[in-house]
């Protein structure tokens, strides 16, 4: 199989644990790597990684590259950056995914400018397609699509002129696809060399709890926005949230106020949730937020403003002052159960 | 010896203030009608920066922004708060710039100035929160870089080395690493401090001024302050070296291809009106069919 024009994917480890993100991003590759018939790989690093390595092939991926060294255990940006900048001279990919995360977030921007190649950040969507500009044409170039600043519009980046072609995806925007134990790839060690000069960073102490907040496993996701008007009217949101045994989620300008911790973000730069039941309050619905729950089974929007456009994508509107709907609400549950 | 600082900052339209009268009919936004704000998490990135020059005697916070003539407004404030020196690097051929022109217009920028210890900047500029132009300038400076800092432990100048701390998901990590360096802010510790009242005075009138000669470093050591003619250094694409094949439209590699408003059509929309009746019976019907309960 041709190793070169694949489309790659950094693949984050912690602990030896692979980041769901990746594997979104594995599952996402498979489909737009059959579109430009070219191959999956992905990028590995870390120490002894046999395992993790091995538990990533079934979903599908055809070559994957490790990068084992102690050094490279966590990841610290320097040598990391230093490690994929080879490989990925070195297998020429036609497209390189990174996971939004605080890792990817930090070496995708270095990888883009050591490359002198274009990054889009926080993509809602990538598909495959032509492009032309003043009389040149480009087939099968990568489609970064992201709501763009200035209200109700999404746009569509392309960077086609230079390879590889990058983005960053948030966690749970593409649907991870189920493994197929049968699937074969190949995994290649690559030579991996690094001085005590390549890691000026030292990590002291590291404190990673588990996540405290589960919005994207949340079967019912009760949110607040700014027209909850204050940190102590948020409580409402809470309320109703534990009443219906849901998780708590919030807008960009809510967490923004500090009604509630950024953890609670959905949208483009926060969480992708796809619940049973989404009940956003006070919430006026900016292109930004909707990227997030638009998924979601059913929707329930409440907002005093009959114009918001969060009502176009709901299935319940109710009119109203958040502070009279949710204590209805919240008797209605209690009397029916 | 104290540190040199350069804070990269940036000017960008308030998104938390997009209020009825900033919208158009079709759902777009009205630039003009937002106000200019300090890019919130490069305010803390100058707080960051102030913090450690009052504790490291013989420090110096320079400031650089990138930007319309307009963003001089951001500079002065940096200036009211307690900036020594700042630059607004400005010309035509920056516009357009994606965050790779922009990294590499800011690194010019960087090594105009010459020496430095720390280069701080907000985490992200909230119209994009994209998070690249950091780890891009570091990048093209060849140094080191922590992003998402929440706070810096500790200073070592003798050492040349710092103590931060990073915010990560769900936790967060200490890092020990050598100057030089880039760290990107948070807003989660520097508290900004209030412009001062008497710098106010002093700078409100300050003119921005073309200056295409070499950095005069001198002003560092003789401890004198910045400026007696009270202006505002304007940098433009050949003060700072800059090659234009490198900035701007030209100098960046992603493009536009398409902006599409979106049109947003109801489709089951059942609106529930808002007494105990109405949500009892919408309740009732969730709990029946299983998304509730
Ligand atoms: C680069 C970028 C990324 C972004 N990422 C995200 C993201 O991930 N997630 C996100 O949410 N946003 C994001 N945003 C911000 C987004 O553009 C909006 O500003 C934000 O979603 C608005 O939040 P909101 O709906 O709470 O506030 P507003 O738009 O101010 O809406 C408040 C609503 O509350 C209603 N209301 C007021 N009082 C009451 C009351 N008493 N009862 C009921 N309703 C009431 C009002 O009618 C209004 O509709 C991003 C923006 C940018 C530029």
């Amino acid at each position: 199989m041709a190793t070169k024009n694949s489309v790659m994917v950094f693949v984050q480890q912690d602990d030896g644990i692979i980041a769901e993100v990746s594997i979104e991003l594995i599952s996402k590759a498979r489909d737009l790597a059959s579109r430009v018939n070219a191959p999956v790989s992905a990028v590995l690093m870390g120490n002894e990684l046999r395992k993790a390595a091995e538990s990533l092939i079934p979903y599908g991926v055809d070559l994957l590259y490790t990068a084992e060294h102690k050094g490279l255990a966590h990841y610290t940006p320097v040598p990391y950056t230093k490690v994929l900048v080879e490989i990925i001279k070195k297998h020429s990919p036609q497209i390189v995914l990174y996971g939004a995360t605080t890792t990817g977030r930090d070496i995708a921007p270095r990888i883009a400018s050591a490359l002198r190649v274009g990054l889009t950040a926080d993509c809602t969507d990538l598909q495959i397609g032509d492009y032309k500009s003043k009389g040149a044409q480009f087939q099968n170039v990568l489609y970064q699509i992201r709501p763009a600043f200035g209200g109700n519009i999404i746009a569509t980046i392309v960077s086609p002129e230079k390879k590889p072609q990058m983005a960053t995806v948030r966690e749970g925007v593409m649907k991870m696809s189920s493994p197929d134990p049968s699937f074969k790839g190949q995994i290649i060690a690559e030579d991996v060399k690094l001085g005590p000069d390549d890691f000026p960073s030292e990590i002291l102490e590291r404190v990673k709890e588990e996540k405290s907040v589960n919005l994207k496993g949340a079967q019912v996701i009760v949110a607040g926005g700014v027209g909850v008007g204050s940190k102590e009217n948020f409580d409402l949101i809470l309320q109703l949230a534990h009443t219906l045994g849901g998780e708590v989620g919030a807008s960009r300008a809510a967490v923004d106020a500090g009604y509630v911790s950024k953890d609670h973000q959905v949208g483009q730069t926060g969480t992708t949730v796809r619940p049973k039941l989404y009940i956003a309050c006070g919430i006026s619905g900016s292109v930004q937020h909707r990227a997030g729950m638009d998924e979601s089974a059913r929707i329930i929007a409440i907002n005093t403003d009959p114009e918001a456009p969060i009502f176009q994508i709901a299935n319940y509107g109710i009119v109203g002052d958040l502070k009279e709907v949710i204590p209805r609400f919240i008797k209605a549950f209690k009397a029916k159960v | 010896m104290g540190l040199n600082l350069i804070v990269l900052i940036k000017q960008v339209p308030d998104t938390q203030n997009i209020t009825g009268n900033a919208m158009k009919e079709d759902g777009t936004v009205n630039r003009g009608a937002l106000p200019a704000i300090f890019n919130p998490e490069d305010l803390h990135a100058l707080e960051a920066a102030l913090t450690i020059r009052d504790s490291t005697p013989g420090s110096k916070v320079h400031v650089l922004t990138m930007g319309p003539p307009s963003a001089v407004q951001v500079l002065k404030d940096s200036l009211y708060r307690g900036a020594d020196f700042v630059a607004l690097i400005s010309d035509r051929r920056f516009a357009a710039a994606d965050t790779l022109a922009t990294s590499y217009a800011l690194k010019c920028a960087v090594e105009k100035i010459g020496s430095y210890d720390i280069v701080l900047c907000g985490r992200q500029a909230i119209d994009g929160d994209t998070a690249q132009v950091g780890p891009q300038t570091a990048e093209k400076l060849g140094i080191n870089q922590i992003t998402c800092v929440s706070r810096i432990e500790d200073i070592d100048v003798d050492k040349r080395t710092i103590t931060a701390v990073r915010s990560i998901e769900g936790g967060y990590e200490k890092i020990r690493a050598k100057l030089p360096i880039l760290l990107t802010l948070t807003d989660e510790h520097y508290l900004p401090r209030p412009p001062s009242a008497i710098k106010l005075m002093t700078y409100k009138s300050a003119s921005t001024e073309m200056s295409n000669t070499d950095f005069d470093e001198s002003y560092l050591t003789s401890g004198a302050d910045l400026k007696a003619e009270n202006t505002i250094s304007l940098w433009d694409i050949n003060a700072i070296g800059a090659d234009p094949e490198s900035c701007g439209l030209a100098g960046s590699p992603t493009k536009v291809k398409t902006i599409d408003l979106v049109v947003l059509k109801s489709e089951d929309l059942r609106m529930i009106e808002n007494t105990d009746e109405s949500i009892g019976d919408m309740v009732h019907e969730l709990i029946a069919d299983h998304t509730l309960g």
